[in-house]
């Protein structure tokens, strides 16, 4: 038997993976023989993973529902607002769109269609029936709004273009407004007083709910060219202006048209900036999640600093385990076991414990996130994205690694005869 | 195929030096059965660390199989321990977690060898010290004579050119330790290169060789008949 020594000449990487195989079996079998040591020592990252998947959900969620809403919005509908810079904010100068904007975006852009001019006015006397008075927003627009808004009248109809030709005084009520009124479920043909002047009901919109904790029913709707008279020539109101280009393809290049047309009636000079913006559909969603993309990375960054906290626990634990298997250490050696075997033993007990607590924190913070969104009226269902799925796991795994380091370099350095002799 | 040339390991304690080994010159060739034995502080553990490369002597050479191991890193003598020798301790030292059949193939982890030729070294293992009935026992279910048995086997499993076994039978009864002594013998009788410490001269009676230490000199080194 001790003639011939074998060989065992192996293929590296075979060699370190059979390893790796043996470490993750080693830990495993150590965790499950300190069942609750362990539990509570993967608390700590339990609880940061679980804080930061449930405010990841419920952002995204809210993100979700509110691009929603903007999804029939179509991919070759334009928005046209006015944009104060912060230079012009700074000297006192408020930018807006008038109606002879929207006369010269309708009559020199071609291949545009259903250019609907909106604007919000604030008329004295407010929106009042016999008693009751509602604080609803007035809304100026035309037929298309509805499309654009993808909001449709629950009875009656909306504003028509014979309504805004003649500016006839009519007026589609939103649900809450209508509930302010205490105007009665089907109140057509009603009287109503918009800014001290007498409208016909001529439609009710569907309720849409709530958003942020605030109503998106309490509006009335009337016609564009009847708000402009309401509001008299001295007081032109800012609009925002919705338009469909034609052809998807040449959504852009209308872009650019309009910047184009704009900037020359507006007289700005080539080195200042728009005072105005045109936005697609497309943008409108890209900044709305850039925004939550970044309020998402903000609050994950600061509930994540949690996770290190959980992260210390582990430090600890692995401490207090590499003492007490000291001679577990030593046999090793004894037995042969190189330095980077008894590290990366450690190293994966510390991602072991980290990414099982990270998994299981993945799995409550979901859950809390459902509970939340339960909780507060008129929340979307959470969603969870596969980014924070493995954003977690991850960041799970390097914070056991992180703080893995200091305990594994500690049972690797024992010396195999102090190891052997520790009682 | 062993050789101590002028081995030499003195203990910094504080302000004062231990001398544990001094100018020691030794020789083992293979299939050898050697008892180094001596009172305690002797330095026959300082001894048995550095024939099993757990520890470097301060001066000397020391030639295992060919190799000068002096120079080594610690990953080099992990090597040379995990293919070159096999330890027998007196406490067993088993992995008390795992079975009998993991605890033997442990030496085999660390060549890289796949699970499966590890498993099948050390059922082998395990049957050439009568325990193959219970490869799948964990170690406190074992009678201490048992446990030194499987801490054979592991020592075994590698295939090493030496045993090194450090009071193997200090914590068996007398009947058990003759058991044990036995299984020693066979190995012997089988070409194994066998050194046991001890300071059991019942043990040393079953060697070939008697090496005996005293205050880190050898003071002592014959041949006798040994016991069956």
């Amino acid at each position: 038997m001790s003639d011939a020594a074998p060989i065992d000449e192996v293929n590296r990487l075979q060699a370190f993976f059979y390893a790796m195989q043996e470490c993750v079996r080693s830990a495993l079998g150590s965790i499950r023989s300190h069942r609750m040591r362990s539990f509570l020592t993967m608390l700590g990252v339990i609880i940061g993973v679980a804080s930061v998947i449930c405010i990841v959900s419920l952002l995204q969620g809210l993100t979700r529902s509110v691009m929603n809403e903007f999804q029939g919005f179509g991919g070759n509908a334009l928005q046209i607002h006015s944009d104060t810079s912060r230079e012009d904010w700074l000297i006192g100068k408020w930018n807006m769109l008038k109606p002879a904007d929207l006369e010269l975006v309708k009559h020199r852009i071609a291949g545009i269609s259903n250019v609907t001019p909106t604007s919000g006015l604030n008329l004295p006397g407010g929106v009042r029936y016999g008693g009751n008075t509602s604080g609803a927003q007035v809304i100026a627009t035309t037929s298309w709004f509805q499309f654009a808004n993808q909001s449709y009248p629950r009875i009656g109809r909306f504003v028509t273009d014979s309504d805004n030709n003649s500016r006839r005084r009519v007026v589609v009520l939103g649900e809450k407004a209508r509930a302010d009124l205490k105007l009665p479920e089907d109140s057509i043909g009603t009287f109503i007083q918009v800014g001290g002047e007498w409208f016909k009901v001529v439609g009710i919109m569907e309720a849409r709910g709530e958003m942020f904790g605030q109503s998106m029913d309490n509006y009335v709707v009337i016609p564009f060219e009847t708000g402009r008279a309401l509001a008299g020539p001295e007081r032109e109101p800012d609009i925002t202006i919705l338009l469909t280009v034609d052809n998807l393809d040449a959504v852009n290049d209308v872009t650019s048209r309009i910047t184009a047309l704009l900037r020359r009636a507006h007289k700005i000079g080539p080195k200042d900036s728009d005072d105005f913006k045109v936005q697609t559909s497309q943008s409108l969603t890209e900044t709305i999640q850039r925004v939550s993309g970044t309020i998402t990375l903000v609050i994950s960054a600061v509930v994540g600093i949690s996770l290190l906290v959980g992260g210390v626990g582990i430090m600890n634990i692995m401490l207090v385990s590499v003492t007490e298997r000291t001679r577990e250490i030593g046999i090793a050696k004894a037995l042969g076991a190189p330095r980077s075997f008894i590290l990366m033993q450690f190293l994966i007990e510390a991602m072991v414990l980290a990414v099982i607590g990270g998994i299981i924190g993945i799995g409550f913070g979901w859950l809390l996130g459902v509970l939340a969104a339960k909780m507060i009226p008129h929340f979307p269902p959470p969603a969870v994205p596969w980014w924070a799925i493995v954003g977690a796991t991850g960041f799970s795994a390097l914070v056991g690694m992180l703080f893995g380091i200091l305990p594994a370099r500690r049972a690797a350095n024992l010396a195999p005869i102090d190891a052997l002799r520790h009682e | 195929m062993i050789e101590l040339r002028g081995i030499g390991k003195t203990y910094q304690m504080g302000s004062t030096e231990l001398v544990a080994l001094a100018d020691i010159n030794l020789q083992i060739a293979r299939n050898e059965y050697v008892a180094l034995v001596g009172p305690s502080g002797s330095g026959k553990s300082t001894m048995m660390n550095v024939l099993g490369c757990l520890d470097l002597p301060t001066t000397g050479t020391y030639t295992l199989d060919g190799e000068a191991v002096a120079g080594l890193s610690e990953d080099q003598l992990a090597r040379v321990r995990n293919r070159k020798i096999g330890f027998i301790f007196q406490s067993y030292y088993l992995m008390p977690r795992t079975t009998l059949a993991d605890n033997v193939a442990q030496p085999l982890i660390y060549r890289g060898l796949a699970p499966g030729v590890r498993r099948e070294r050390a059922n082998a293992a395990l049957a050439r010290v009568g325990l193959e009935a219970r490869t799948l026992h964990k170690p406190n279910e074992l009678s201490g004579g048992q446990r030194q048995r499987v801490a054979i086997a592991r020592a075994l499993v590698g295939r090493p050119d030496v045993l090194l076994a450090d009071e193997p039978t200090g914590n068996l009864d007398s009947k058990t330790a003759r058991e044990i002594m036995g299984v020693f013998g066979d190995l012997h009788a089988d070409g194994m290169t066998i050194i046991i410490v001890t300071h059991d001269a019942a043990v040393a009676g079953h060697c070939r060789r008697v090496v005996r230490l005293h205050d880190g000199h050898i003071v002592e080194d014959r041949e006798q008949a040994g016991l069956a």
